[in-house]
Order: structure tokens, then sequence, then C-alpha cells
């Protein structure tokens, strides 16, 4: 794509092609203003391209075995662990990282922040694709995903944390959805949508904090019911479900760090200078904001321990597992952010990100897979769950890119065709005058 | 900028609010207690009796038409059986109770547990459940209805005693399997579920829960020798439908003696009772401080996405 750029190919960001000239159709759009051969051609030199596709051609047909065979097919089936990787990793794991949704959203729209706009649709879209592939993950594991809706329409388990959880994150998927699509809707030029979403953004940003903060405790308190299965150390009858909601803040943040790091790697051309500029102090912000989330992480987590009184664990294996992870999730984080916002070290805020993301992973599945069940056995899953937790991670990288690359997130929709184009749709509505709008198109592309 | 008003916001924030309270509501009064009811049915399982003989699971077997096993019932051999991860047998989707042996130090002779679905007074798959499968009966049995289950087990992860099972091996209609006490063919007419009737050595004793509990004090009281001074299930999680007698300490015999008094369900009371609050207090404090945000400094200034839309306005 780079090389293209380079080559003379125009970017598409704007409702028309060059300065005032023809719009681009929709076609055009989603090919990002290349001819199907050079589209194609910038594809297969792409190499995530080739691993991405040797890990759909094994996954794929797994997945399709598990809904042909059933869940026995991918997974050990266990009676004891009932849930697995893909919710350990997919729905407990991918629901934090993508808290950065609502965080960013307070940032900006309550807080009043706005230095932080340029990284505010990065994080919303984060969090909608985040939990839309948390619904994904959870829709392979159900047994009967069909039935998802039950709770919704058909009978309800009202005294349930995860009627909590499916209200939740079904009404705050629907936020996001709203969020987003304001992008959508200067991509695909219906300013109206637009106009009504940020009318509404106040009110959509306070009800995501409302139903982020629930659902992410609420994640937690799902484990409150297995006082006896869950190792102490990582359960709290208490504070589990602050303990959820405390770390999916950092978790949301470094993500939005670690995303956008990728994103300036790998795809700089579909950036617009006022990201490219701000980045750097925006990823101080962020990780400003991470490290005090981080602090007050730690100081909870050990007011879990003394609360419980579990100083005696931490003197056994089971301790020693459990302060590693506090310490490569939470600890060294706290350090080196100190240390790289002082001296102004990006590099190292970065890898920092990256860090974090992995203790909150680590976290996850430490509660619901590693510390669960402590006094049986541990599962190890099926060689089969690891590839398609895989294949749809892989398939959320895909969809990711696939937005990345043409609604305007990374960059900022250039509005100065507005008022052309709103000329235009007022023409079009005045009934006396041509009598084919199709033609008033042409001629102003003319 | 003049993009949002107060008042708009208000309304906004106001139908959020809403929105989330009407779905929560009902939930905040579903946290009650149930504490099973008065007349509610038991079994009394005596360890001291059991010979391991394995006729309650043929008879289970036969009642409730479940597959036939790999081994015939009358083969010991599967007390060394064990399963994934090395434990042994457990109920699952073919078999809704299971037999195992323990052998307890300084014994001269195996011990024998049965195991099923102990029919907990309030049931921790019951206040687990998002589409409230399950039913506690007044005969008290814990029933299920298959034909809401989605299928998200989290049944399985809640209750105890590790007892519902998942037919995963089904593609299309996968649902939860655990013993039902017979409610649909016995219990609902008064009747003994199959295992007990089955039962060559008197282990089961069937009948009313309060009762059950006095004929277990009368046989520690008997024969103190005989029986350690505890009737599980008496008080475990709230007490259960089903308890046990045991001449050995209960851990010797497989028994988690570490769930406490308390049904599962109060563990999560504590969340649950957050929630109203968190959806009472939430919208004013962040409507607060937006409107704090906005009074103290001219903030907006480069919202660069809002500038442009007031310049066409």
């Amino acid at each position: 794509m780079k090389n293209l750029i380079e080559s003379g190919v125009p970017i598409v960001d704007s409702p028309t092609r060059g300065k005032g000239k023809r719009k681009w159709s929709l076609g055009e759009k989603l090919l990002l203003g290349l001819t199907p051969r050079q589209y194609l051609i910038q594809a297969i030199r792409n190499p995530l391209n080739w691993i991405i596709g040797v890990i759909f051609a094994i996954g794929i047909p797994l997945i399709a075995g598990r809904f042909l065979f059933g869940l026995s097919f991918v997974t050990h089936s266990s009676n004891d662990y009932p849930w697995g990787l893909f919710l350990a990793f997919g729905l407990f794991a991918m629901v934090p990282l993508s808290a950065s949704g609502f965080m960013l959203g307070t940032t900006v729209e309550i807080f009043g922040r706005h230095d932080f706009q340029p990284i505010e649709r990065l994080a919303l879209l984060n969090g909608l694709l985040g939990y839309f592939f948390a619904v994904v993950y959870l829709l392979v594991d159900l047994g009967q995903p069909w039935r998802l809706p039950y709770p919704m329409v058909v009978s309800f388990g009202t005294a349930a944390v995860l009627f909590l959880v499916a209200w939740h994150v079904a009404t705050y998927l629907s936020v996001q959805v709203a969020e987003v699509s304001a992008s959508f809707f200067e991509w695909i030029g219906w300013l109206p949508g637009k106009r009504f979403i940020r009318k509404i953004a106040i009110g959509l940003t306070v009800s995501g904090i409302i139903l982020s903060t629930l659902h992410q405790g609420a994640l937690g308190a799902l484990f409150t019911y297995a006082p006896g299965k869950v190792h102490p150390l990582w359960y709290s009858s208490s504070f589990l479900w602050i303990f959820f909601f405390c770390s999916a803040i950092p978790a949301g943040l470094c993500m939005v760090i670690a995303v956008s790091t990728i994103v300036k790697k790998t795809m700089a051309w579909r950036c617009d200078e006022e990201f490219l500029d701000k980045l750097d102090s925006l990823t101080i912000g962020l990780a400003k904001g991470a490290s005090l989330a981080l602090i007050t992480y730690l100081a909870i987590k050990l007011i879990g321990v003394a609360h419980d009184n579990e100083w005696a664990y931490l003197a056994t294996g089971w301790g020693q597992w459990f302060m590693l992870e506090l310490f490569i999730g939470v600890v060294l984080p706290i350090a080196l952010f100190a240390w790289a916002i002082h001296n102004n070290r990006l590099g190292v805020i970065r890898f920092t990100a990256f860090l974090t993301v992995f203790g909150i992973i680590l976290n996850r599945i430490n509660t619901a897979l590693i510390a669960f069940n402590w006094k049986l056995y541990q599962e190890i899953p099926h060689w089969r769950e690891v590839v398609v937790c895989l294949t749809l991670f892989a398939v959320y990288l895909v969809t990711y890119r696939f937005i990345l690359y043409r609604l305007p997130i990374l960059y900022t929709w250039r509005e100065q065709t507005d008022t052309v184009e709103e000329l235009a749709k007022e023409k079009i509505t005045y009934p006396k005058g041509n009598p084919a709008p199709v033609e008033m198109f042409r001629s102003m592309d003319d | 900028m003049k993009g949002i008003s107060r008042r708009r916001f208000l309304a906004a924030s106001v139908i959020g609010g809403a929105a989330t309270t009407l779905t929560m509501s009902k939930k905040a009064m579903g946290a009650g207690t149930f504490e099973g009811y008065p007349e509610g049915m038991g079994v009394l399982v005596d360890l001291t009796r059991c010979v391991g003989c394995r006729s309650c699971e043929a008879a289970c077997n036969k009642e409730q038409k479940l597959p036939e096993p790999a081994m015939p019932f009358d083969d010991p051999s599967v007390f060394d059986q064990t399963g994934h991860g090395g434990q042994k047998r457990r109920p699952d989707e073919n078999a809704y109770t299971v037999v195992n042996r323990y052998d307890p130090p300084g014994a001269n002779h195996p011990l024998f547990r049965k195991l099923q679905c102990n029919h907990c007074n309030e049931p921790a798959c019951l206040t687990s459940c998002f589409v409230s499968a399950y039913t506690k009966t007044r005969e008290g049995a814990v029933v299920y209805n298959e034909k809401v289950c989605v299928g998200c087990r989290n049944c399985m992860i809640a209750c105890p005693f590790q007892i519902p099972a998942y037919s995963y091996s089904s593609a299309f209609d996968p649902v939860i399997k655990k013993c039902i006490f017979c409610y649909d063919t016995r219990l609902k007419y008064g009747k003994p579920p199959a295992c007990v009737e089955a039962c060559p050595q008197g282990v089961l004793t069937f009948g009313h829960r309060k009762e059950l509990i006095k004929i277990g004090q009368d046989r520690i009281k008997a024969r103190p020798d005989r029986y350690v001074d505890h009737i599980y299930g008496e008080t475990e999680v709230g007490g259960t439908g089903w308890m046990y007698l045991s001449g050995v300490p209960f851990e010797q015999a497989g028994f988690d003696t570490t769930l406490g008094k308390e049904p599962i369900i109060s563990n999560v009371k504590e969340f649950l009772s957050t929630v109203p609050m968190v959806l009472a207090i939430w919208p004013a404090l962040f409507t607060g401080f937006h409107l704090l945000a906005r009074k103290k400094g001219h903030a907006d200034e480069d919202h660069s996405h809002e500038s442009q839309e007031d310049e066409k306005s």
C-alpha cells in the first residue's frame, strides 16, 4: 500500500476524488481507491495475509466441525471445566481489553479533554470490535447459540449475574455501534445520521459508563458462584467485581496504546498528520492514566489478600504464581511507566502497554482456567480449541484492518466538500429541479 | 460550542439510565433468599451400609432410559476407572448417579459412596441460570427445563458438588444432564426414586427432609462408635435434600468439607446489591463531572469535529 501511494495512487479520505472532482463510488471506496488488480496485488504482497490464510485453512474446517459434530469435536468436553479457552480468552480477556471505548468516551465527552480526540475513534472502534468478537467467541462456546436471545425474550433468570451480563453486553454493543456509526455515516456520506449521533453522544457515553461499570464487574462476579473452585488468591466474594472493573481500565487504555503502535508501524499511510503528530503526547497521556489505574488495582489486590487473610497462601506455589502475575502485569508496568513517562521514552511506554495487556489476559485466564478447580487437576485445552481461538482472533484482526483501512478512524474525513454535498441534496428535494438526481451528480462531477 | 444543551444532555442521560434501570430492577428483587420447601423430600445415605453393588446405578439407568454402559453393572473393575484429569468417576450424560470406592487410611475395608445431585434447598445451579431453566419443586427435587437452556454451562460452574453434566457430543441439541430425583415418573406421585427402591442394603432412606435429619441424629446417638457426629448436607451450602452419614471423616470419603453453611448465592449478593446503587448514582455523578469540566475552562475550543459542524450551521 505504501509503495502504491508513493507511485501516486490517491487515498480515499474525502467524498470526492481530487479537488472537488468526481465523487468516489462505493465500490471504489471499498477497494481503497485502487483498481481491482492493484488491490489484489497489494493483498498478495502482504505477508500477514499469507499467515492468516494458513490459519484460516486449518481453523475454518475446525469451526465447521464444531457446529456439525458438537463441542466434543474441538474441546475435551470436560464436565469439571465447563468454561474453557473460548470463554477464558475470548470473553473474559477480550472484554476488559475493550474497555477503551468507554474510557476515552468519558475522557473526551464527559471530562471535555478534547485533546484526546484524535485517538477517540480508534478507542471506540477497539471497544466495539472487542465486544463483538467476545460475543462471537461466546457463540462458538454456547451449546445452543441460536438460543442466545432467550434471556431477552423467552425466559428470564433475573437473579443471575449472567442475566445482567447478557443484557448489558447487548445494550452496550448497540451503544457502541451507535458511537462508531458516526464514522460510517461520514464514509458513506450520510451526514444527518452523523449529526444525530453527535447530538446524543453524551447520553450514549453516560450509559456506556454505567453499562461498562456493571458488566465489567459482573464478569468477575460470575466467579463468585464458585467460591470453592477458584483459588482463594484469585477469589473474593466482596471485591472480585471491583478487581475486574478496575483492571479493565488499564487494560482498555493499554490496548489503545498497543493498537495505535501497530497501526503507526503498519498503516501509517492511513493516518492523517494530526493523528501521527499527536500520537506521542497522547500515548504519554494514556500511559499516565493507565499507571494510576494500575496503582489503584495493585492496592485493592493487596487489600483483597488482607481482607480474606490469605497471606499464608502466598508462600505456596499458587502464591508464587499469583505474585508472578502481579509482578509481570502490574508492578513491572507501574515501574516502567513511571520511568518512561519521566524520561519521555515512548518505546518503553509502548512496550509496557503490551506487557500490561499480557498481564490482564494472564489474570483472566488464571481466574477462569488455571486457578479454577485448583483442588482437582489442571486442564490443558485441546489443540483444536487453541486453533479455533487463534482462527477467531485472525478473523478479528482482518475485520479490524478492513475497517481501519476504510472508515475515518485514524484520519479526519475532509469535510470541506460538505457544503457542495448539502447543496446537492437540497436541490434534489426541489420538486421542480432536475428530474433525475443522477444527472445532478453527474453534472457536478464534471 | 452550542452542540449539546444542558437540557438535552440531561434528557439523554436519563434515558440511558432508565433503559438500564428497567432491565435491572427485576434482578435486584430476584436476589432474595429461598430456603427450601418445608414439606420437601430427601434421602439419607448411610455410607456405613453401602457394599458397592451398584444396584442403584442400574436402577437409575433403567428408570431414566440411559444408554447401556460399556461395562456391566456387576463389574467391580469400574471402581478403578479414572476419567479426564485422573479423577474418580463422576455423574455424566450417561449416568446420573455413580458409586465410587474410597480407601480411608486405617480402615480394613473399602468405603463406597453414591454420588448424585444433592437437590439443595437453595440450589446454586438455579440461582446462576440466566434463563431460569431450573426449578426447585415443592417435593424437593431440582429439575431442569431443557427447552429454554442456552448451553452457557454456568450451572456447572456454580454447582459446589460438580453434578450437572453436559451432552457435549450432541451438535444440535446439547443439554444439561443430571439426577432429577425421578421427579417426572416417581417423586411427583409420592414414590421414592428408583435407586432407593433398588438398594438391597437399606443404605438409602427416603422421607421428609426434616424427619431424615432426626433419623440421622438418632443413628449417631445410638451408635456413636460407628458414625462421625455430623450429617453431611444438613447445613452445607444452605442444606441439601440428599444427606450423608459416614463412619470416617467426610473428607476421606471424597466430600468437600470446606463449603460452609451459606448457600452459594450469598457470595454473589454483595455484587448484586451494588447494582442498583451504580445505576442510581452514576448518571448524576458523571453528569456532574461533565458540567464541572465544561464550566471550568473553554476546553471545547479544540474540538475539531464539533467546530466544523458549528461553522456549517
